[in-house]
C-alpha cells in the first residue's frame, strides 16, 4: 500500500507574528491573552504566573517593590498616565491600619475592549498584581470594580479568585508568609463616570456614582475614608511582566518618558480591526497604515481619535506623531484608556465632535454645573450647526463654552469633555465654517445640510423614481429627472440605485 | 505640624487655620464667595462651582468651598477668567431654572436671584429651557416644583445627615438628574416625616411650605366665624427676621399688634398651652416612675419626631408621652373650654396657630385624636413664613407696630412655656413642675444649664428626693437615631428623654425664616434665637408652669387635675405604627 502523499501547497505560510498585523505588536499586558486557557491557574502558573508574587513575598520588601515600579516608569494606563510607582509610594506613605487596593475595570470608551480582554484572557495577571500591590502598600483587602456588561469577564474572573484562593494565593498566610490579602468583585451599573477614581470608590461604597472633590486624594482619603490605591486593569497586567523581567527591560522599551506598552483599540474606517498592542511611541502612521492596512476602499485617512470622548481628533497632517502621553496632549489629543478610531474623507468632522457630545451628555453624572448643563448646551450648539442653522456667534459661543467646562467641571469627565469639539476646531475649523457660512457639509453627513440633485448624466431610466419613498422625484422617460427637495427626505435610496452616477448629493 | 498656614489671597496676605477651606479664608480679609450648593459640614460637595477661584498653579479653577488652603498658596477671587467663569455657571443655572420670579414665593429671599443680581447678569446667551411647572404637592406640608430645582443638594443632605430620613436624592443622570424620592414615587408613599428641614435651605423657590394663607384669609373675611390665633412659643423670636430685624430680635408685642390687625377675633397664646402640656407630661412621668410604667418617658411635642418614631421604630410608642402637642392642647382647649365659656358653636370657632414647623400641618390631620368628635383641633397651621406674608399683603407696617398684649382668657404663660421652642426647654421646663411636685420644696434655683444649649444629645442626671432622674435632650432626628439605637442597645439608659425633631428644636423648625446659607454657615441661628427666649424666660415673674394662675384656674373650672379623665379626653392622643411604604411588600 502506497504511503499517502502529505499534503503541499503552493505558497509559503508566514507566522502569524510575521503578519502586517502582528509584526510591529509587542505583546506585554496582553501576553497571555489567547495563548492560556483563562480558567485554568495551572497554565497560568506554567507560563511564569504567580511567581513573582512568590518571589515578592518571600524575598523583596514592599519598599524595593515599590521602587522597582517607580523605576519601570510605568504610567497608568487608565488614561490620565500618573507614574504608577508614585502613586504606589503615595499609598504605602499612608499612615492607616487600614488601606484598599482597587482596580478600576470599569472600561466605558465607546469601541474600547482592552480591559475586558485582559480580564477574560488572563484574569490571573491582574489578580496577582493586586495581591503585590497590597503587600507593597500594606493593605489587605481589595475589591475589583467591573461592569456588569462584562459577564464573560465576570465569570472568569470569579472563576480565578476561586482558584487563587484554592492555591493560598488568596486568603490568609500566603505562600507561608503570614501575608493576608483578600479580594473581591464590585459589579458597576455601566456609568461611564464611575471609570473616574472617585466616583468609582463612591460607587463601591454602595452610593450613587458620582466623583467627589479632590483633595482629598483617594491615596490619603479614599474608599470608606482609607488610604486606597486603584489603578486600572492594564496597568496591573503589566506589573507581573515587569517584576520577572526586571524593570530595566521594561524601560528599555518605549519613550523617553514613556515606557512599556499601551493597548489600543483600533477601529472605523481602518482594514484590521481589534487589540493592538505597540510600544509607546510608535508612530500613528506605523499603527494606521501597516498594523491596521490603510483605510478600506482607498479612501484617504483623515484623522485618528484617541482617548474616546475625552480625546480629541488627530488630523492626517499630525500622523507621523509618535504615540506616547506628552506627544499627544501637546496636538490637544489624549492616550486615554485606548480607543483608537480611524476617520476618511467621508466623516465630518462637526458630525464626530456632536457624536461624542451626545455619549457625555448622556453619561455626565450630573452633580456639577458645567457638565450637567454645560455639556447639554454644547450639545445644541452642535446640532444647531450641523442642522444648518448656525451662526459665526454659535462657532464663537462655542469656543467659550468648551473652556468653561474644562476649566470649571468638578472632575475629569467634565474637564475632558470639550476635547472633541476643541480638536476639531483646532484642525477642521473650515468645516464647521463651511457648515455656518457655506450651509454646506463638506463630507456630505450632515442631512440637515444635505441637497439631492440630478445632473446631466441621468438617462431617464425613471429607476430612482420606482424606488424613491416619498414620491420625490419626476421627469419623462428618457428625459433628465428632477428631484423635489421640499419632498426629499435624503435617505440616499436614488443614489444606491442610480447606475449612471447622475444623482449628487451636496 | 503648625496650626496655621501663610497664603496670599488677591495679593493679601492671610493667615488662616490648617484645614480651612480657601472660602472661610477669604472671609477673614472680608471677601465673601458666592456659594450655591455650599453647607458647611453638611454638604460640602463642590457642586455648583459658583465658588470657583484661582490658584495659581492648579490645573482648573477651584471650588474655595472645599479647597484647603495651603502653605504659601496664591488665591485670586476675582480675576477676569474668575468673574467669567462666575457668570458663565450662573448663566448655565439660569438656563435650566423657571425664571418666573414675579409669581415666586422665594423672590426676593432668593438666593440664586441675589447673586444673578449682584453679578449683573442681563441676558443668558445659551438655550434656554421653556420650562413648565413641575408640580409635587401630594403631601400635606409642602411643595415641590422642580423646574426651579438647580441641584444644589442641600435638600438631599439636611435629609440624609441630619435627620437621618434620606426619603429624597438624585434620580436619572446627567441633564435629566432631579431631585425625587426613591423609583420617583411620590413624596407621600415614602416615609418623609414632613419636618420641612430641606425647605428651610433651599436657594431657591424649588421647596416652599404647602400655602394656607388664603384660608386663613377667607375665614376672617367670614362673619359666621369666630376666629382665634395662637402663636408658638418660638415665632416670637423669629418673625422679626422676615421683617429685615436682626436674628433672635423679641417681637412679641408687634406680632401680637400684627395678629389683632389681620382681623382675628381672639389673639391668644400658644405657650399657656407649653405650660398645660407641662402640667400633663410631669404628672404622667411622675405617675411612670411612681406606678412602675414604661421608661424612659419621651416627650411628645414634636410632630416630626411623632412620624418618626411611628415609621422608624414603632418599639418606642409605648414609650411616648400620650401628650397632645402644644399646638393640639391649644386648640383642643379653645374649641371646648374657651367656647363652653364664650358660649360659642365649637363649630364656627376657627383655630388658626402661628408654628415653627411644617410637620404641624400634617399633625392637624393625624386622624381621630380631636377632642370633639369630627371637629379638628386646630383649623390652619400657618409658618412663620406664611404669618409674614399675610402680614405684608396686608400692609401692616410691622416695625412700626406698638407692643400689644394677647387677649386675656386663654394667654397667660410662665417662663417655663417659653423656652419649650429651644432644645432642652421641654426637659428644664418638666423638671421645673417634676422635681417641685416629688419633693414639695421650692427649687432654689429653676435654671437647669446642663440641658441647653446646640448639641445633638445632651445628658444630665439630678437627684430629686429619692430618686436619681436620668435625663437627655436631643434634637435632628439623624441624633434621635443615635439616641434611640444606644437605648436599644443597652448602651444608654435614661428615664425621660426630651426629642425635638428639628436640630436646635423649634426655633430652626421648618417653618422658619429662611436665611440664606451664606449666614447659616457662618452663624449659628439655633444659639441666637434660643438665647433671645432664655431672655424672655428670665424676664417672667413666673417661671413655672404649675404657678401659672390661669392654668390652675383651668384645671379647677375645667379639667379637674392633671391626668384625669377630662384631661385625657380633650389633652391626650395615641399613636399607632405607620408603614414606611404603604402597599408596598418588602
Amino acid at each position: 500500500m502506497e504511503p499517502v502523499k502529505p499534503h503541499t501547497h503552493d505558497e509559503t505560510v508566514t507566522s502569524l507574528n510575521n503578519t502586517d498585523f502582528y509584526k510591529h505588536q509587542l505583546r506585554v499586558a496582553l501576553r497571555n491573552c489567547g495563548v492560556i486557557n483563562p480558567e485554568s491557574i495551572d497554565e497560568y502558573i506554567a507560563f511564569d504566573g504567580y511567581s513573582a508574587l512568590a518571589r515578592a513575598l518571600t524575598e523583596q520588601t514592599p519598599a524595593e517593590i515599590v521602587e522597582i515600579v517607580l523605576k519601570s516608569g510605568l504610567r497608568g494606563r487608565g488614561g490620565a498616565g500618573f507614574p504608577t510607582g508614585r502613586k504606589w509610594q503615595f499609598a504605602a506613605d499612608a499612615q492607616n491600619d487600614v488601606k484598599y487596593v482597587a482596580c478600576n475595570a470599569d472600561e466605558g470608551d465607546p469601541g474600547a475592549f482592552m480591559d475586558r480582554s485582559v480580564l477574560e484572557g488572563d484574569p490571573h495577571s491582574v489578580i496577582e498584581a493586586m495581591v503585590i500591590a497590597g503587600y507593597a502598600v500594606g493593605a489587605h483587602q481589595g475589591y475589583i470594580y467591573v461592569r456588569a456588561e462584562y459577564p464573560i469577564a465576570v465569570e472568569r474572573l470569579n472563576i480565578a479568585i476561586r482558584q487563587a484562593k484554592e492555591y493560598g494565593f488568596l486568603g490568609d498566610n500566603i505562600f507561608g508568609t503570614g501575608f493576608a490579602f483578600d479580594l473581591e468583585i464590585r459589579l458597576g451599573a455601566g456609568a461611564f463616570v464611575c471609570g473616574e477614581e472617585t466616583a468609582l470608590i463612591t460607587s463601591i461604597e454602595g452610593n450613587r456614582g458620582e466623583p467627589r472633590p479632590r483633595p482629598p486624594f483617594p491615596a490619603v482619603k479614599g474608599l470608606f475614608g482609607k488610604p486606597t490605591l486603584l489603578n486600572n486593569v492594564e496597568t496591573y497586567a503589566n506589573i507581573p511582566w515587569i517584576l520577572q523581567n526586571g524593570w530595566e527591560k521594561f524601560a528599555a522599551i518605549g519613550t523617553e518618558k514613556s515606557k512599556g506598552t499601551k493597548i489600543f483599540a483600533l477601529g472605523g474606517k481602518i482594514r484590521n480591526t481589534g487589540l493592538v498592542e505597540v510600544p509607546i511611541g510608535t508612530t500613528l502612521r506605523t499603527v494606521v497604515e501597516e498594523v491596521g492596512g490603510g483605510c478600506p476602499g482607498g479612501k484617504k485617512f483623515k484623522a485618528a481619535q484617541t482617548g474616546g470622548p475625552s480625546g480629541g481628533c488627530i488630523p492626517a497632517a499630525h500622523i507621523d506623531i509618535p504615540i506616547d502621553y506628552e506627544s499627544l496632549s501637546s496636538i490637544g489629543s489624549m492616550m486615554g484608556s485606548g480607543g483608537l478610531i480611524i476617520m476618511d474623507e467621508d466623516n465630518c468632522m462637526v458630525d464626530i465632535a456632536r457624536y461624542f457630545l451626545d455619549f457625555t451628555v448622556d453619561e455626565s453624572c450630573g452633580k456639577c454645573t458645567p457638565c450637567r448643563i454645560g455639556t447639554k448646551r454644547l450639545c445644541q450648539l452642535l446640532d444647531k450647526i450641523t442642522g444648518g442653522s448656525g451662526t459665526m456667534e454659535d462657532v464663537e459661543l462655542l469656543e467659550e463654552l468648551c473652556a468653561h467646562i474644562s476649566n470649571n467641571s468638578l472632575c475629569a469627565l467634565g474637564q475632558t469633555a470639550p476635547n472633541p469639539v476643541l480638536s476639531t476646531l483646532r484642525y477642521f475649523r473650515d468645516e464647521y465654517e463651511a457648515h455656518v457660512i457655506d450651509k454646506k457639509c463638506p463630507a456630505g453627513v450632515c442631512k440637515g445640510l444635505l441637497q439631492y440633485g440630478i445632473n446631466d448624466k441621468c438617462t431617464g431610466c425613471t429607476a430612482c423614481v420606482r424606488v424613491c419613498p416619498t414620491g420625490a422625484i419626476s421627469g419623462k422617460v428618457k428625459e433628465k429627472h428632477v428631484i423635489d427637495p421640499a419632498k426629499c427626505i435624503k435617505c440616499n435610496a436614488c443614489m444606491e440605485k442610480c447606475r449612471f452616477n447622475a444623482i449628487v448629493k451636496g | 505640624m503648625a496650626d496655621t498656614v501663610k497664603l496670599k489671597i488677591n495679593g493679601m496676605d492671610v493667615e488662616a487655620p490648617q484645614g480651612a477651606t480657601i472660602l472661610e479664608a477669604a472671609r477673614q480679609i472680608g471677601i465673601e464667595i458666592p456659594t450655591l450648593c455650599y453647607m458647611k459640614e453638611i454638604n460640602a460637595i463642590g457642586a455648583c462651582r459658583i465658588c470657583v477661584v484661582e490658584v495659581k498653579g492648579a490645573r482648573t479653577l477651584v471650588a474655595s468651598c472645599v479647597y484647603p488652603v495651603a502653605e504659601g498658596m496664591e488665591v485670586t477671587t476675582n480675576s477676569g477668567t474668575v468673574y467669567k467663569a462666575r457668570r458663565a455657571t450662573l448663566e448655565l443655572i439660569l438656563s435650566n431654572h423657571r425664571k418666573d420670579c414675579l409669581t415666586c414665593l422665594r423672590s426676593q429671599n432668593c438666593e440664586l436671584q441675589k447673586i444673578a443680581k449682584d453679578a449683573g447678569i442681563q441676558e443668558v446667551r445659551f438655550h434656554s429651557d421653556n420650562l413648565e411647572p413641575q408640580i409635587e404637592n401630594s403631601t400635606l406640608h409642602l411643595v415641590r416644583d422642580n423646574s426651579k430645582c438647580i441641584l444644589c443638594r442641600r435638600c438631599v443632605a439636611v435629609c440624609k445627615q441630619n435627620q437621618s430620613v434620606a426619603v429624597i436624592g438624585p434620580n436619572d443622570r446627567g441633564f435629566d438628574t432631579h431631585i425625587s424620592c426613591a423609583f420617583d414615587r411620590n413624596l407621600d408613599e415614602v416615609p418623609c416625616v414632613s419636618c420641612g428641614q430641606c425647605i428651610t435651605v433651599c436657594p431657591t423657590g424649588a421647596l416652599t411650605e404647602r400655602d394656607e394663607t388664603e384660608k386663613v384669609f377667607l375665614a376672617l373675611a367670614d362673619p359666621g366665624k369666630h376666629v382665634v390665633v395662637g402663636a408658638a412659643p418660638s415665632i416670637r423670636v423669629t418673625l422679626g427676621e422676615c421683617f429685615d430685624m436682626p436674628v433672635g430680635s423679641n417681637v412679641e408685642g408687634k406680632m401680637v399688634a400684627a395678629l389683632r390687625r389681620l382681623g382675628f377675633d381672639r389673639v391668644f397664646d400658644v405657650n399657656i398651652a407649653a405650660d398645660l402640656t407641662i402640667m400633663e407630661e410631669a404628672h404622667e412621668f411622675i405617675s411612670r416612675v411612681q406606678n412602675g410604667g414604661v421608661l424612659p418617658l419621651i416627650t411628645s411635642c414634636s410632630p416630626g419626631w411623632i412620624r418618626f418614631c411611628e415609621q422608624y421604630y414603632p418599639e418606642f410608642i409605648p414609650n411616648l408621652s400620650s401628650c397632645k402637642s402644644p399646638q393640639q392642647m391649644f386648640g383642643a382647649m379653645v374649641k371646648t373650654y374657651y367656647a363652653q365659656k364664650e358660649g360659642l358653636n365649637p363649630e364656627d370657632v376657627f383655630v388658626v396657630t402661628i408654628m415653627p414647623c411644617t410637620a404641624k400641618k400634617y399633625e392637624n390631620h393625624r386622624d381621630g385624636t380631636s377632642a370633639l368628635d369630627g371637629i379638628p383641633d386646630v383649623d390652619v397651621a400657618l409658618t412663620t413664613r406664611e404669618l409674614a406674608r399675610m402680614i405684608a399683603h396686608s400692609g401692616i407696617m410691622f416695625r412700626d407696630l406698638p407692643d400689644e398684649e394677647p387677649d386675656e382668657a386663654f394667654s397667660e404663660n410662665t417662663g417655663a412655656g417659653v423656652i419649650f421652642g429651644a432644645t432642652g426647654g421641654v426637659m428644664e421646663a418638666a423638671l421645673r413642675t417634676a422635681v417641685e411636685s416629688i419633693t414639695g420644696k421650692e427649687l432654689p434655683d429653676v435654671e437647669f444649664t446642663a440641658v441647653r444649649g446646640t448639641e445633638g444629645i445632651k445628658e444630665a442626671a439630678y437627684a430629686v428626693g429619692d430618686l436619681n432622674v436620668r435625663t437627655a435632650v436631643s434634637s435632628g432626628l439623624a441624633n434621635a437615631r443615635k439616641l434611640l439605637e444606644g437605648i436599644k442597645s443597652g448602651e444608654r439608659q435614661y428615664d425621660f428623654i426630651e426629642i425635638m425633631g428639628c436640630p436646635g428644636g423649634c426655633v430652626n423648625g421648618g417653618g422658619q425664616p429662611v436665611q440664606p446659607q451664606t449666614v447659616r454657615n457662618f452663624t449659628d441661628l439655633r444659639a441666637i434665637r434660643a438665647k433671645s427666649l432664655y431672655d424672655m424666660d428670665r424676664e417672667k415673674p413666673l417661671r413655672k408652669s404649675h404657678e401659672n394662675p390661669l392654668i390652675q384656674k383651668v384645671y379647677e373650672d375645667f379639667l379637674g387635675e392633671p391626668g384625669s379623665h377630662k384631661a385625657h379626653e380633650v389633652l391626650h392622643t395615641r399613636y399607632q405604627k405607620r408603614e414606611k411604604y404603604p402597599g408596598v411588600k418588602v
